[in-house]
C-alpha cells in the first residue's frame, strides 16, 4: 500500500513525462560520495599499517549489502549466506592451483610445497579464479535456493545456516581439497606491504562495485516486487511477480558479489581452511546480520553505517575486552535485535522522514514490524 | 565404507552394540527437542539456545561433581538452578521477543547461545569433560558389546524425566493453562489465565528439561562448551519432522536420530557423525517442501 502512494505521486511528477518512474530515489548528496572515494584511495597511504584492517572494513561493508539483499529487501533471512563466501573461496582455490598443477598430489602433499608463480601468472589466474567463483556460486544459488526458497520463515534460517554448516562438514572431510588442513594458495610474488595494497585496490573495487550495482538495483521494479515479496509473498504472488524467479535472482546477486569477495580472501589469507577461513559461520556469517541489522536493514546505506561503525567498534575494543569480546558480541547481538531492531538508518528515517523523502502512513509504517507478520505466527503456532 | 557395511553383516552383533548405543543417546535427544516444542508450540519462540542449556546443564553437574556430589544427585538441584535460570532470561530477554517475527526469536536466542557458550568456555577452559559416575561397564554376547551401567540408569531416568513432565503437562493445574494457551493465547486470558506467567513457567520448565538432559550427557558422553550448537540442531531435526505436538512422534524420531548417528559414525567413519544430524536437517525441510508443494497443488 505504501509504495501504491509513492508511485502516485511521482507518476504525476515530471519523471512520469519521460516514461521513467523514480523508485526509491537516492538522495545522499554527491559530496558524501566523493568524500568515501577520497577516503578510500588516500587510506592506505595515510594508515599504512592499518592497509588490511581498511582492506576488511570492505570486506564487511560488502558482507552487510550481500546480506541486506535477502534480509532486509525481500525479508529472506538467511543465517548461512557465508556459505557462498566459503564456496567461492575453495572454487577459486581450487581454480588457481588447477592451472598449474594436479590439485589432488597437490592438497596430499599437505602444504609441504607452495606454487611460486611470477606476477603475470599470478594474476592471471587469481583473475580467473575470481570469475570462475563468482560464475559457480550464481549457479549454486540457483540449484540450492530452490531447495531453500520453498522454505519460509524460521526453516529458511535454519536451513540456510544447515546449509553453511553441512557445507563446512563437507570441505572438512573431501580430501581432494585438503580436507580439514586445507589448501596453501600460491605465493604472493610481490613484497608483503605490496601485497596489502594490491588486496586493500581489491577489496576497494569490489565494495564499491557492490554498492553502485546495488543502488542501481533498488531503483528498479525488481527492488519493488522483492519488496512486495518481504511484505505479504501471497499477495505478491498474486499480483503476477514470479516469487521463486525473484527470489532465485536476488540470491544469486549476492552469491555472486560474495564467491568474488571470498575468492579475494583467500588469496590474502594465503590459506583456504574449512572451519576458521572459508566458512567462518560465527564470526563473519554472524557479523554480516549483525551489521546489517544495526545499520537498519532494508535499506542502502544503513548495511554500510552498521558494517563502518561494527568494524571500527570491533577493531578497536576487541584487544581490550580480554576473552570478553564474544559475550559482547553475543549480547550485542540480543539488545540489537530484541531492543533496536529498526537499526540506525530506521531510527533515522521514523525520526527525521521527510529528509528521506518518504511520505508514509505513520500507522501503517508502525505495523509493518519485520517480514513476518503477526499472523503468520499465529498460522504456524496452529499448526 | 563398503567394508564397514560388510562387517556389518558378517557380525551381526555389533548392530546390537550401535542400536543399544543409539537408543541410549537418542533418548537425550528427546528430552531436548521435546523442550524445544513446548516453547515453539506453547510461545512460537524458535529457541536456538536449546544446545547450550543443555552444554550448561552438563557443566553445572561437572562443576557439583568436583565438589563432590555424584552426578545423578546433582540432577535436582541443577534442574532448579535452570528453572530459575529460565525464568531470568524470560524477564530480561524472551519477554520482549514473543509477540514479534520468527526470526527476532530466532537470532535474539542465537545472541543467547552465542552468550552462553563464550562464557562457558571462559569459566571452564575448552577441554573436553566428563562428570564421572563411577558405574562398571559390562560386556554381553561374547565380548562383543559393552554396555556401561550409567547409560542404562540414563535411559531409565530420560523415561522417568518424560514420564514426569508428560504427566504434569496432562494432569496439573500449570500444565492444563500451558496447553490451554498453547491452543489459543488470547480464549486463555480471557479465560482468568496469567498468560505472562505461563510463558515464563513453559520457559523455564524447558531450561530445567534441558539442564536434566544435560546432566546425563555430561555423565554417558562428552560436553565441551562448544557442543551446544549439535544439540540445538538435532533437537529442530527432531520437532521440524516430527510435527508439534506430537509426543510419539518425538520420542520416535528422537531415538530414530541417535541410531542414525551412530550408524553413521560406524558405517561413513567418525567424521560423519557429525554431520549426519546437519545432513538429516536438510532432508527433512527438503522433505517437508515436497510436502508443502503437493498441497499447494491441490489448492490450485
Amino acid at each position: 500500500m505504501t509504495s501504491d502512494n509513492t508511485l502516485h505521486s511521482q507518476a504525476g511528477g515530471p519523471a512520469a513525462d519521460s516514461g521513467r518512474i523514480e523508485l526509491n530515489p537516492d538522495r545522499t548528496p554527491l559530496y558524501v560520495y566523493g568524500l568515501i572515494m577520497a577516503f578510500g584511495i588516500v587510506a592506505p597511504f595515510i594508515f599504512p599499517s592499518y592497509t588490511t584492517q581498511i582492506a576488511l572494513l570492505w570486506l564487511m561493508i560488502l558482507f552487510a549489502l550481500t546480506w541486506d539483499i535477502c534480509g532486509g529487501q525481500m525479508g529472506y533471512n538467511s543465517l548461512g549466506n557465508i556459505f557462498f563466501f566459503g564456496a567461492g573461496m575453495y572454487i577459486c582455490a581450487v581454480v588457481q592451483v588447477g592451472m598449474f598443477t594436479d590439485v589432488g598430489t597437490y592438497t596430499s602433499a599437505r602444504g609441504g610445497e607452495q606454487l611460486v608463480l611470477d606476477y603475470g601468472d599470478y594474476f592471471f589466474s587469481l583473475i580467473v579464479g575470481t570469475g570462475v567463483a563468482a560464475v559457480g556460486c550464481v549457479i549454486l544459488a540457483v540449484v540450492l535456493g530452490r531447495i531453500v526458497f520453498g522454505l519460509r520463515g524460521p526453516y529458511f534460517a535454519i536451513g540456510t545456516l544447515g546449509l553453511a554448516l553441512a557445507a563446512r562438514e563437507l570441505a572438512s572431510t573431501w580430501q581432494w581439497i585438503g580436507g580439514g588442513s586445507g589448501i596453501a594458495m600460491p605465493v604472493y610474488p610481490g613484497l608483503p606491504h605490496e601485497k596489502s595494497v594490491v588486496f586493500y585496490i581489491m577489496f576497494l573495487m569490489l565494495a564499491i562495485l557492490t554498492f553502485v550495482f546495488l543502488r542501481w538495483l533498488y531503483s528498479t521494479r525488481f527492488a519493488l516486487a522483492i519488496n512486495a515479496i518481504r511484505d505479504d509473498e501471497e499477495k505478491a504472488e498474486a499480483m503476477g511477480i514470479h516469487t521463486l524467479r525473484h527470489k532465485l535472482v536476488a540470491w544469486s546477486v549476492a552469491a555472486f558479489f560474495l564467491g568474488m569477495s571470498g575468492a579475494v580472501f583467500g588469496n590474502l589469507t594465503g590459506f583456504v581452511e574449512p572451519l576458521e577461513v572459508a566458512f567462518p559461520a560465527a564470526t563473519f556469517g554472524i557479523f554480516m546480520v549483525v551489521m546489517a541489522l544495526l545499520g537498519g536493514k532494508g535499506t542502502l546505506w544503513g548495511p554500510v553505517i552498521g558494517a563502518t561503525l561494527f568494524h571500527i567498534v570491533k577493531e578497536v575494543t576487541w584487544t581490550y575486552l580480554l576473552g570478553w569480546q564474544w559475550v559482547a558480541l553475543g549480547l550485542l547481538i540480543v539488545v540489537n535485535v530484541v531492543f533496536f531492531q529498526e537499526g540506525i538508518m530506521g531510527w533515522m528515517q521514523r525520526k527525521w522522514p521527510e529528509r528521506f523523502g518518504i511520505t508514509v502512513d505513520q500507522r501503517l509504517s508502525a505495523s509493518a514490524g519485520g517480514p513476518q507478520s503477526a499472523s503468520q505466527g499465529a498460522k504456524e503456532a496452529g499448526q | 565404507m563398503f567394508d564397514n557395511i560388510n562387517l556389518l553383516t558378517l557380525a551381526p552383533v555389533l548392530n546390537v552394540q550401535l542400536l543399544l548405543d543409539g537408543l541410549f543417546i537418542g533418548a537425550i535427544f528427546v528430552l531436548a527437542a521435546y523442550g524445544l516444542a513446548l516453547v515453539w508450540g506453547v510461545m512460537n519462540v524458535k529457541n536456538l539456545a536449546q544446545g547450550e542449556f543443555v552444554i550448561m546443564g552438563g557443566y553445572l553437574a561437572w562443576h557439583l561433581g568436583t565438589l563432590g556430589v555424584h552426578p545423578i544427585l546433582s540432577m535436582p538441584i541443577v534442574i532448579v538452578i535452570m528453572f530459575a535460570f529460565g525464568w531470568v532470561l524470560y524477564l530480561t530477554i524472551i519477554r520482549y521477543v514473543i509477540t514479534r517475527d520468527l526470526f527476532t526469536s530466532l537470532l535474539a536466542t542465537f545472541g543467547i547461545a552465542l552468550v552462553l557458550q563464550q562464557a562457558l568456555n571462559l569459566a571452564y577452559g575448552p577441554e573436553v569433560r566428563t562428570a564421572e559416575s563411577g558405574f562398571q561397564t559390562h560386556a554381553i554376547l561374547g565380548g562383543l558389546v559393552t554396555v556401561a551401567e550409567i547409560k542404562v540408569i540414563s535411559f531409565f531416568l530420560c523415561i522417568l524425566l518424560a514420564a514426569a513432565v508428560i504427566t504434569f503437562m496432562k494432569k496439573s493445574r500449570m500444565g492444563q493453562a500451558i496447553r490451554a494457551t498453547a491452543q489459543d493465547a488470547r480464549a486463555a486470558k480471557i479465560m482468568g489465565i496469567d498468560t505472562e506467567r505461563v510463558y515464563a513457567f513453559t520457559y523455564s520448565l524447558n531450561a530445567a528439561i534441558c539442564g536434566a538432559a544435560g546432566v546425563l550427557v555430561s555423565m554417558i558422553w562428552v560436553i565441551q562448551p562448544f557442543y551446544g550448537i549439535p544439540h540445538s540442531i538435532r533437537a529442530f531435526v527432531i520437532v521440524t519432522a516430527a510435527g508439534l505436538g506430537n509426543i510419539p512422534g518425538v520420542i520416535i524420531t528422537g531415538l530414530g536420530l541417535g541410531v542414525a548417528e551412530q550408524y553413521s559414525g560406524f558405517v561413513l567413519g567418525l567424521e560423519f557423525q557429525q554431520a549426519t544430524a546437519l545432513i538429516l536437517l536438510l532432508l527433512v525441510l527438503i522433505w517437508r517442501q515436497i510436502q508443502l508443494a503437493q498441497h499447494r497443488q491441490v489448492v490450485q
